[in-house]
Order: C-alpha cells, then sequence, then structure tokens
C-alpha cells in the first residue's frame, strides 16, 4: 500500500454540472444493482433512471465525457447508506465533488475513498454549473488544502470540515490502517464497559 | 456540568482522538446483513484480516430474500450469490448468523432491538442507513458505509466526529389516529430532509415519553430522512420494561444491574443542547407523503403545495416532484387513487403496527383494483401475530400475508412497483425508484393509513374509518 500516494491535496479536471437539489443515492445508483457482490461493475450504471428518463442528464452528454469535477446542488447524496454511490461515481471517473451541501452517510463514504466533497455558497455553485456549461473543456481546479475551487479566473472560497480535510491532505483516508494503530487500547476501551465486562 | 447521553457514551467509547481530529470510537455492537458485507469481507480477506470481535457482530438476511417461497436456491441469481456469500462469511469469519432455520431471522433493525441485542448505552452500527433506529433503546446508532463496515469489521471501530446534538421536544397529545409515523414525519416536513445535518436528535417531551418502546423505534428508524446522524431517546422506564426477558439481556441480579447502568447513561437534568425545537403534538394530523422526499408532505385533510410557495432554491425538486407523481398544486391529497398497499419495513414491521393495521383491516375489502401486502418485520413478529390470529384478519380482508423481510420497502427483492404504479406504503422512503420502478410512485404514511387506502382503494383519513 505504500506505493500509493494517499495524500488528496488538490485535483484538478474537467467538470460536469447535476443541478438540482435532494439527489438521493437511490437516484445516482438505483437499489437493483446493490445485488451486485462487488464494486467493479457499478461505473456503468451511475445515474442509470435519471439518464433513461432524461437523453439531456449531463451522464449521457459527449460534451462531459471524461469529466472528474462533480458540481451538485443541496443536499447531494441523501438517503441509503449504500456506498455503492460514490463507488459508482469514482468507477465513473469523478474524482472530486463541488456541492451546496452533502448527506451526511455519503459525505463520509466518499471521503473514505479518496473523494473530496467540498461545499460552496448556493451563488458560487449556481455561477460554477453555468460556467462549467458554456465551458466544459476547461478544467476545475479543487484545492483540498487550500480550500478553494478555480475555474478561469475565478476563485472560489470552499469549506471541508477539519477532519475530512486532514484526513485527505494527509493521506490517512484509509482508516482501517489507521484505526489498527490502536493496538490493544481497543480491547482496553471494550473491557471497561460493562456490557462487555459483565453486569 | 449536567451531561447528555451522547457526552457519556461518546465518552466511554472513546478509543484515542486520532490525528484527523476524529474520534476512534469503539462499537459494542455490529450488525451486519448480505447487500453491504461482501466487499467488506474481500477487503478483509485480501489484507488478511479476521473479525476483531467476532462476539459482537451478528448478521441476517433481510434486503433481497423473497416474502413468498424461501426455499432456496431463489429464483433471482444474484440474490442467491448475495446469500452465499453472507452464510460462508458468516461461518469463515466466526460470526452468528441468523437465518430462516433460526426463527429469528428478519430485518436487521427490527431483530436487533427484539432480541436485546441493542441495548441503551451501546454504541450501534450496521451498514445501513435506519440503523439509527436503534437509538429508540437508548443507544448511540450509526448507519455506515461498506469501507466503514470494514474498519468496524477488522478494528470494531469508527472514526467519527462528534455529531451537534438538538433536542426535538413533541409536547402534548396526540389524537385518535395520529400514530408514532406521522410524528416522525411531522418532524421531518417541520425541520426539513436536510435540517438535521450535522447533529444527532435526542427525542423528548411527553409524547415521546408516553411512547411504547415499538413506537419509539418508529420515530428514531426516520432521524436519518430529516438528515441526523443518529437520533435516540433517553432509556427510561419504559425501555428496561422492554429490554426483560430479552434472548441477550443479562437475567436476575445482572438484569437489575444492567438497569441501573442504562438508567445512568440518560441525559441529566440541565444539560445543555446545541438546539432544542419544540412542536406541539396536539396539532398533528394523519401524515401523507405526496412528493419524492420524505419531506414533501401534508396532513391528510391538508391539499399539496405549489412550487410558487416556496423558496426560490426549492422550486425546481417541488416542480419535478409533482411532475413525477402527476399531481396538480392544490389538489387534495385526500382521494388519491392507489394500486399497491404495503405494510411493514424496518419503520413499520412490528407487532404494534400490524395490530394497528388490523384494527382497520376489519372495517373492509381491500379495493379491487389494489394490490395488499402485509410483510411481519422479523420471523418473530410473524409468529407472534399468528398467534393472535392476524393473519386471519388480513387474508379475509383480501391482504397477501407474506414472510419476514425488507419486501417493497427498497426494489431489491421479488415484491416491486410496476410500471407508473401508486403505492400507498408504510415505509421510509418515497425517492423516485426506490420501490423497483424507475417510474413507480410511493405515498408514505402510517400503517394505520395504508390499511385505510387499501380498502378505500384512495388516500383515506383513517380518523373517519376508525369512528
Amino acid at each position: 500500500m505504500s506505493t500509493i500516494d494517499f495524500k488528496r491535496r488538490a485535483v484538478a479536471g474537467r467538470g460536469i454540472p447535476v443541478t438540482g437539489n435532494d439527489i438521493d443515492t437511490d437516484r445516482i445508483i438505483p437499489a437493483r444493482y446493490l445485488k451486485e457482490v462487488t464494486f467493479e461493475s457499478m461505473g456503468e450504471h451511475a445515474f442509470e433512471d435519471a439518464k433513461k428518463a432524461n437523453p439531456e442528464h449531463p451522464f449521457n452528454s459527449p460534451a462531459y465525457k471524461g469529466a472528474s469535477v462533480l458540481v451538485v446542488g443541496q443536499n447531494f447524496g441523501c438517503g441509503s447508506s449504500r456506498e455503492h454511490a460514490p463507488q459508482a461515481l469514482m468507477r465513473w471517473g469523478i474524482s472530486a465533488i463541488v456541492g451546496g451541501s452533502f448527506g451526511e452517510i455519503f459525505f463520509g463514504n466518499c471521503t473514505m475513498l479518496g473523494i473530496p466533497c467540498l461545499t460552496v455558497s448556493q451563488a458560487d455553485l449556481e455561477w460554477l454549473q453555468k460556467a462549467i456549461e458554456r465551458s466544459p473543456k476547461e478544467a476545475v481546479s479543487v484545492d483540498v488544502e487550500k480550500q478553494e475551487v478555480r475555474f478561469g479566473d475565478k476563485v472560489i472560497q470552499a469549506r471541508v470540515p477539519d477532519g475530512p480535510r486532514n484526513q485527505l491532505v494527509q493521506g490517512t483516508w484509509d482508516s482501517t490502517a489507521v484505526l489498527l494503530e490502536a493496538g490493544n487500547a481497543i480491547e482496553a476501551t471494550a473491557k471497561k464497559l460493562p456490557y462487555v465486562s459483565g453486569f | 456540568m449536567a451531561r447528555t447521553l451522547l457526552d457519556k457514551v461518546w465518552e466511554a467509547h472513546t478509543v484515542r482522538t486520532l490525528p484527523s481530529g476524529q474520534t476512534q470510537l469503539l462499537i459494542g455492537l455490529h450488525l451486519i446483513h448480505e447487500v453491504t458485507t461482501p466487499q467488506a469481507f474481500q477487503m478483509l480477506k485480501d489484507s488478511k484480516l479476521k473479525v476483531r470481535m467476532p462476539e459482537r457482530t451478528f448478521a441476517t438476511l433481510d434486503h433481497i430474500i423473497p416474502t413468498t417461497d424461501q426455499t432456496r436456491p431463489y429464483a433471482d441469481p444474484l440474490a442467491e450469490e448475495m446469500a452465499v456469500h453472507m452464510i460462508r462469511n458468516a461461518k469463515d469469519f466466526g460470526v452468528p448468523l441468523f437465518d430462516m432455520s433460526t426463527g429469528k431471522q428478519g430485518i436487521v433493525h427490527v431483530i436487533g432491538p427484539e432480541l436485546g441485542l441493542s441495548q441503551p448505552g451501546m454504541t450501534i452500527a450496521c451498514g445501513d442507513s435506519h440503523t439509527s433506529t436503534h437509538g429508540a433503546v437508548g443507544a448511540i446508532a450509526f448507519g455506515i458505509g461498506t469501507t466503514q463496515v470494514r474498519d468496524v469489521l477488522a478494528t470494531q471501530c469508527l472514526a467519527m466526529a462528534k455529531p451537534k446534538l438538538r433536542q426535538v421536544r413533541v409536547e402534548g397529545q396526540l389524537a385518535k389516529g395520529v400514530y408514532a409515523k406521522d410524528v416522525i414525519l411531522y418532524i421531518i416536513q417541520v425541520l426539513g430532509v436536510k435540517g438535521g445535518v450535522g447533529y444527532a436528535y435526542e427525542y423528548a417531551g411527553s409524547v415521546i415519553d408516553r411512547m411504547t418502546m415499538e413506537e419509539r423505534l418508529t420515530v428514531c428508524n426516520m432521524s436519518i430522512e430529516g438528515g441526523a446522524r443518529c437520533g435516540y431517546v433517553n432509556p427510561d422506564q419504559t425501555t428496561i420494561d422492554y429490554m426483560k426477558g430479552r434472548p441477550y439481556v443479562p437475567q436476575g441480579a445482572g438484569f437489575d444491574r444492567a438497569a441501573t447502568w442504562w438508567k445512568s447513561v440518560a441525559t441529566e437534568p440541565g444539560a445543555a443542547f446545541d438546539d432544542v425545537k419544540t412542536l406541539d403534538g396536539a396539532s398533528i394530523e394523519p401524515v401523507v407523503t405526496w412528493g419524492i422526499n420524505p419531506g414533501m408532505s401534508v396532513g391528510v385533510s391538508q391539499a399539496i403545495p405549489s412550487p410558487d410557495a416556496q423558496a426560490e432554491a426549492e422550486r425546481p425538486t417541488f416542480r419535478e416532484a409533482l411532475a413525477h407523481m402527476d399531481f396538480k398544486a392544490g389538489q387534495p391529497i385526500k382521494g388519491a387513487k392507489i394500486d399497491v398497499a404495503f405494510v411493514g419495513s424496518c419503520t413499520n414491521g412490528r407487532l404494534s403496527d400490524l395490530r394497528a393495521a388490523a384494527e382497520v383491516a376489519k372495517k373492509g375489502k381491500v379495493a379491487k383494483h389494489v394490490r395488499a401486502l402485509i410483510v411481519p418485520g422479523s420471523q418473530q413478529v410473524e409468529k407472534a401475530a399468528e398467534a393472535e390470529g392476524l393473519h386471519e384478519i388480513f387474508k379475509a380482508a383480501g391482504f397477501e400475508w407474506r414472510k419476514a423481510g425488507c419486501s417493497m420497502c427498497l426494489g431489491m427483492n421479488p415484491d416491486q412497483l410496476v410500471g407508473r404504479e401508486m403505492s400507498a406504503s408504510s415505509s421510509n422512503r418515497n425517492f423516485i425508484g426506490r420501490q423497483g420502478s424507475p417510474t413507480g410512485r410511493t405515498l408514505l404514511m402510517s400503517p394505520a393509513m395504508v390499511a385505510a387506502a387499501a380498502i378505500t382503494g384512495a388516500v383515506a383519513d383513517v380518523r373517519e374509518i376508525l369512528k
């Protein structure tokens, strides 16, 4: 694992806007694809029903093929805890998400996959979505460390809470490895709990 | 300084503070099921890791199982493969599995409390967002993703930031025909689907205090639909009476010691909250969702709101919801025709839910054009309901009596909507596509209201039927 660089200080790539608020994880990946025992094919099914229902859906558009920075509205990823949702986006090619706000479990799942989710103001996200629509070939620069999103000349203030930002910047979002470092302190904490040691 | 349950449980389970600033939090109970674990077990195998505390880990099968013919292999090969993985992983890693042969199988959020696995003062995690359910017994219970499932399997811990705490007080007296489901749908309607982001919810006030444990489970279940990371009710005498005699709860003198500790974790008088919201229980009427998220709801006597009356940022979602549901702003929700009625799920698949639905089912017959399903939340609920003859009441009224499972809540098993079908459902989510058909439509309501809709053939006011 040490050969992989886990640090996610900054991500840059072409943008893809998905407008609308409260886009839930059922929308991102319909439940029928949860029956797969691996995540491998999830990318093909990202937004599948939304794409079928709307030929104009950005995930259908050739203009956004190869995009890696997803720009969304408020409460994106609300609903089910399915990690299949960020897995589907990641395997489709998304490596950072900029939005108004995020469902909390979705946000945590993204962080654990090394996908930074940055929050920006409603005005900035609307501006950014429109700017990307106008110039889909231009790169969006996402600086996790500085909490900034750049597009053309414009610098947008963004926010990532301290905990996840530190994990992303320091490359410690591979949580199992970090948690294992606690060693016997885990069992020691458990033994102090009356329901573990016996009432 | 007076402390909250969240403070006390958090502190007791803190292993250390991580370099990220998050807490390494010990998880006292890890519940697992077939859908969100195969990838996690694979990651464990790849890293040659064991399950750290298999004795604190319990598995069941719920999401993908059919509720009619449960003989293996299942007709759906993908469902069968998931079951095979769960059974094999449980065996390989030494985790107890409540499968059909145990008589204890059921929806993970029904069996946890039912078996006494979920106890006050615990931290509980499960790879399912409705894990917030278990907070009803006075636990801090989180829904987690698959990589976090791997973390808990391998380390019995999660890296978590402590949420802020909002006390949600519901005071006064509920009217007849108004149930716990209406209370939580109303809370979400008032506070919004993202109102709880960043918060844990402590439910309190006289309405919550008077609730039975099963009612509290319904309320806490949908905390996540209000955006909250978890929700809980402080342990009280109702909690202690509920825990007594359950298979995984200590007996005799051990029970008394446990009860003393459980009471000691409750929020102390005078403790401070980051926020307090108070709602009037008397103003709640039976609630029905009309849209595509659980916050889009109205009282049954009300009309569907207009997008123009909303904040500008909300208008597109409102318009999308009206278009998907084929509703018009200003249309009364009462009288909306339904095709399917579903009573079940981790929200409302317990014995008291089935009793409430049966009470209404006695008053009529399922309308000719309606397909109506009653799905118990666990094998034990199924058995208890049959012992009371509830299944006979349902069958006589034209409802199908099914076997335990998640069923039509989520479109992962054969129980699904077809095409544009409109469903009156006691489940928790009305997201587009949630019940299996990408164009299907869902109206969330209480089990009694579902039964009322089933016999009327359209959304009805259960208070008029129960008169």
